[in-house]
């Protein structure tokens, strides 16, 4: 079953760290944090659960139909939207405790000090093809 | 040759290099290298005699890569061997194999994606888009696999409960995809009956006829689920029911009964019914009791609750269903349908569009929404 985990810059529960911004930590701290990053992605592709992970620029627009004829309206980009995006990670597991469990180990990627950063992190199931048999 | 018929030769051609001495991990690649070969080849140059190819490429192929690899210089003196011609395979070479890639030292969708390449003989690609994730992903989750069982012994015998589970969630995971998942899986079954004799196989093999026959009936032509009281009978395929009641026939009279056997014999008495309303409720729900006896499973019971709505009225449904967990999948949708018989299409309605929320697939989802707006157009 595939879980989609959403990163996001904003929104969700309350952080659990008084943690500041990344451009606050040292080179080095910001380096060790991308390289679990990494070094989490590789892992999943090693054991057969990796499907997708991206990263979101933080500024997007929002666009709408407007009508036959006329072009789409825009809007934004909004700089204090209570929930941002700011990238995702699909994974294939086999139950959603594996999924949990795949999700607290990114959210204890190293912030300042080397501490985990207890970043929340959204996990949302796919929805998948309807199985034949039910009754 | 077609593909399938290509792909059941793949059992036996890996049969072959183990038993000439190769081990499981080193074979099944080799294997895999020669069909993807002869998928490539074959359409253009087909040999007279397809399996004595496959077995001659994979075991060339073999011995490459033995010979490549410098940790393995102790196999020398087996490599340097003229391979005998491989003895036909024998049923039980089968066998093991179907075992072997279900060990339950395996999680299900390593066993799964096993079964499919070792057993099946699906390149890795198909068996990657069956199951959208990238082919890198399921190669490793194939060699995982294969690392995880290398200390097993082929001659250990296995257990055909955990093959069985294997096999039914390849057929239940439906028909989206190039490879056509639940035909592969009743192939698969089909071939495991002739290499065991077990009551449960023939019953799980029945259990996918009786639900592959009313394939064309469930989904309407724009995709959406067509419900089992509203389907069009003549679309189900009458040559797989006969096929499907036969098998099952055949298994309950040797009395060993099992949860297999049990479901197949719900969905034979639903291939049975003229009409929905000629269905034979009474003797569902007595199947259902004995699923229910057999597994305890919360999924059969919630079944069975439906069952008892038919039976014996919604007000009796609901009683039944009253007794379960209401966190269960599927749960709300089945309160929903209980209560729209019973009169009460507010609630209906309610618990319809609470049953979409939960849902966990698209179709299904769409199918309640309907349902819960049916209910509400009814009502302005």
């Amino acid at each position: 079953m595939k879980y989609l985990l959403l990163k996001h810059y904003r929104g969700g529960p309350t952080p659990v760290t008084e943690m500041p911004m990344i451009d606050k930590w040292t080179p080095e701290e910001i380096s060790a944090h991308v390289r679990y990053m990494q070094e989490f992605a590789a892992r999943l592709q090693d054991s057969g659960e990796y499907v997708d992970g991206q990263a979101l620029a933080p500024e997007g627009t929002f666009v709408r139909y407007d009508g036959e004829g006329r072009p789409p309206v825009t809007d934004g980009p909004f700089a204090e939207t209570k929930d941002l995006i700011a990238g995702w990670m699909v994974i294939d597991v086999d139950s959603y405790e594996r999924a949990l469990e795949l999700a607290a180990e990114l959210s204890a990627a190293p912030g300042q000090d080397g501490k985990p950063i207890h970043e929340w992190l959204e996990l949302r199931p796919f929805l998948s093809a309807p199985p034949i048999i039910t009754e | 040759m077609d593909e399938v018929a290509l792909r059941s030769l793949i059992p036996g051609v890996l049969g072959v290099l183990v038993r000439r001495g190769a081990d499981f991990a080193a074979a099944e690649d080799a294997v895999q290298d020669a069909l993807i070969e002869a998928l490539r080849v074959w359409p253009d140059d087909p040999p007279r005699d397809p399996r004595g190819w496959l077995v001659t490429v994979a075991w060339r192929r073999f011995l490459d890569v033995v010979r490549a690899d410098a940790a393995r210089r102790r196999r020398e003196d087996l490599v340097d061997e003229e391979p005998q011609p491989g003895p036909v395979p024998s049923a039980d070479d089968t066998l093991r194999l179907y075992f072997l890639c279900a060990h339950p030292s395996l999680s299900p969708s390593s066993a799964v994606a096993l079964t499919l390449r070792a057993v099946g003989g699906l390149t890795t690609r198909q068996i990657a888009q069956a199951y959208l994730v990238p082919e890198a992903t399921m190669a490793q989750r194939i060699s995982r696999a294969k690392r995880t069982v290398s200390g097993v012994r082929l001659d250990q015998p296995g257990d055909v409960a955990t093959v069985l589970r294997v096999l039914y969630l390849v057929f239940n995971e439906g028909y989206s995809g190039d490879v056509d998942l639940a035909a592969e899986a009743i192939r698969l079954t089909r071939q495991l009956t002739a290499a065991i004799d077990h009551p449960e196989v023939a019953g799980l093999l029945a259990l996918m006829l009786l639900h592959h026959a009313r394939r064309a009936g469930r989904t309407a032509p724009d995709g959406s689920l067509v419900p089992l009281a509203e389907q069009d009978r003549r679309r189900w395929n009458t040559v797989l029911i006969a096929e499907g009641v036969g098998i099952l026939q055949t298994a309950l009279s040797r009395d060993r009964l099992g949860e297999f056997q049990a479901q197949a014999a719900v969905a034979a008495l639903h291939a049975d019914a003229p009409t929905a309303a000629e269905t034979d409720w009474v003797q569902i729900v007595e199947w259902y009791d004995e699923l229910v006896r057999l597994t305890g499973s919360p999924i059969a019971r919630l079944n069975r609750a439906v069952a008892v709505g038919e039976a014996d009225g919604p007000r009796a449904g609901l009683a039944a269903l009253a007794a379960l967990d209401d966190s269960l999948p599927r749960y709300p949708a089945v309160a929903a349908y209980l209560h729209e018989r019973d009169g009460d299409p507010d609630t209906a309605a309610r618990l319809y569009a609470a049953a979409a929320r939960r849902a966990s697939s698209l179709a299904e989802r769409d199918h309640l929404n309907r349902q819960a707006a049916r209910l509400n157009a009814g009502r302005r």
